[in-house]
């Protein structure tokens, strides 16, 4: 089965959200703000980049997106007649993916421990495998199924771990900056995988990075954080903002 | 039961064999070995050889309790304490206070100290010297029963928690944000490892139970890339360890226990040799 027939088969389940609202969020911890009063939309159907220096607090925005830490603030969900709706499916690509590379696990194994109840030791159904082939093609890993999980390269772990995100299909899919290891050209091919992607299943997606280029390329919107949001737009928006100019001196007149 | 001897007799007619204790541990081996070298393959994934060492130590200090407290079942004694170490050590380890292998350290010594204490009384340790290295030769059938069924409920037990401790292995954030509970995962596990080790321990011994566990495991990952041929492997090299260990401890005339574990590590030698031979 190729991409377009399992998009095709999967158009039913296509995204009934529009948008994420992020208001007034604060999240502080033992006396340190780490987060103060950030609003953002993050749209579906668009790429959204997070930007912003180290220690602005992208990692514990997401952290909060994530509901894996407490904060003050609402996030709430619209679908697009602008109703209110529940909770979502969120969707992740860590940053660091730390594992015992030695690990006789495969990339079937691991995907399928996550899937199907048979213990993976007795060895994979057809059906888990067919579900599996299907998922790693949608990230354009086909080839990875059988491959020890220790021998792939960051690039291929980077696709095996958005086959995970993918599955099951999330609203929102957050990409945290590359897994290491991964070079400029691979991180543009994970890109243009991710947008179509963002096309054919009209998900948002945000994007934490710190690649400029990639940025001006794949991003629709752009948000750049420091403990609050201090410009937000379009790439070349942001990159013309004084607040750009003034947390990235450096590289600031060079992008805009 | 004669009817196992009797197949025994037929399929098997090696020498060592002609003796019902022959018999009997060679059937606790094949009852024993393949449970502890399941559990190992998760128990090297999560990195948790020095546990289940520290576990097999603690052994003496609940075969001691069990004396003080009168109860007559050594087997119910060892799994009863080894099941309430495993859940002390586990929320010690969990709570932080120190790094890992300072708390479990720490754990083991009490656990033979406490052991020694209770069985040099009156100066008879001798009475328990056997449950340092083992005594398998002396199994009865009743002992092979427990382990029977200790074989059966271990595997189905593990069967159900396997794939999410495969994930958790991997990466205990994926874990976590699946759904799985880590933190309970894990004392299954610890509880599983437990009663295991503690059902074998009479008969493979204290210094040497954790051999078993662990090295046949450890052997099977040099040579294997996935899950089921770990899982595979590991109960090859366990059967064949104690099996041969067997035949080699009547034939040289030594304790079973340490002819075992020999094998064992034999074999985990071999395939580090094969391991560097093909992978370059």
């Amino acid at each position: 089965m190729n991409i377009s027939e399992i998009l095709h088969r999967n158009q039913l389940s296509q995204c009934r959200l529009c948008r994420i609202s992020v208001n007034d969020l604060s999240v502080s911890k033992e006396g340190d703000t780490l987060l103060s009063h950030v609003s953002l939309h993050v749209h579906c159907g668009r790429l959204t980049a997070l930007v912003g220096p180290n220690g602005a607090g992208k990692t514990t925005l997401i952290r909060a997106l994530l509901g894996q830490t407490g904060y003050a603030g609402r996030v709430e969900h619209q679908d697009a007649q602008g109703h209110r709706i529940g909770t979502i499916r969120t969707g992740y690509v860590p940053q660091h993916f730390p594992f015992d590379r030695q690990m006789p696990v495969t990339v079937e194994d691991l995907m399928a421990s996550l899937l199907s109840r048979r213990p993976v030791w007795l060895g994979v159904g057809p059906k888990t495998r067919e579900h599996i082939r299907e998922q790693l093609t949608l990230a354009h890993g086909e080839g990875l199924i059988t491959r020890r999980l220790g021998a792939l390269s960051g690039g291929e772990l980077q696709r095996v771990l958005l086959a995970l995100a993918l599955d099951p299909l999330p609203d929102l899919l957050i990409l945290d900056e590359p897994v290491s290891g991964v070079d400029q050209n691979g991180q543009g091919m994970f890109l243009e995988l991710v947008e179509e992607l963002v096309h054919s299943y009209h998900l948002a997606v945000l994007l934490v990075t710190h690649d400029w280029a990639l940025v001006r390329r794949y991003a629709d919107d752009v948000v750049l954080l420091d403990k609050t949001v201090r410009a937000e737009g379009s790439p070349d928006e942001v990159f013309g903002s004084e607040a750009f100019a003034e947390l990235f001196p450096m590289t600031g007149a060079g992008v805009a | 039961m004669d009817t196992v001897y009797r197949v025994m007799d037929t399929l098997l007619p090696f020498g060592f064999l002609r003796f019902t204790f022959m018999k009997n541990a060679l059937l606790a081996m094949l009852l024993l070995t393949p449970l502890l070298s399941l559990l190992g393959t998760m128990a090297v994934n999560q990195r948790m050889a020095f546990f289940s060492d520290a576990l097999g130590h603690s052994a003496l200090a609940g075969v001691g309790l069990g004396m003080l407290l009168g109860v007559q079942n050594v087997t119910l004694s060892l799994v009863v304490f080894g099941v309430l170490f495993a859940v002390l050590v586990s929320t010690v380890n969990r709570s932080g206070a120190a790094t890992k292998d300072t708390t479990i350290s720490v754990f083991s010594s009490m656990g033979i100290a406490l052991g020694l204490l209770l069985l040099s009384r009156d100066g008879k340790f001798s009475n328990y010297s056997s449950l340092l290295t083992g005594d398998i030769l002396s199994i009865g059938q009743g002992d092979l029963l427990w382990l029977l069924v200790g074989l059966i409920a271990g595997v189905v037990v593990w069967a159900f928690l396997y794939n999410k401790l495969l994930v958790s292995a991997v990466s205990p954030e994926l874990a976590e944000s699946r759904g799985v509970r880590t933190r309970y995962l894990e004392y299954a596990f610890a509880v599983l490892v437990a009663v295991a080790v503690m059902l074998s321990i009479r008969w493979v011994g204290v210094l040497l139970i954790n051999a078993l566990l662990i090295l046949p495991a450890a052997a099977a990952r040099n040579v294997t890339r996935s899950a089921a041929q770990h899982a595979l492997w590991s109960v090859v090299f366990g059967l064949v360890s104690g099996v041969a260990g067997l035949a080699i401890s009547y034939a040289l005339n030594t304790g079973v226990g340490a002819a075992v574990v020999l094998c064992a590590g034999l074999i985990y030698f071999v395939t580090l040799l094969i391991r560097r031979l093909t992978v370059k």
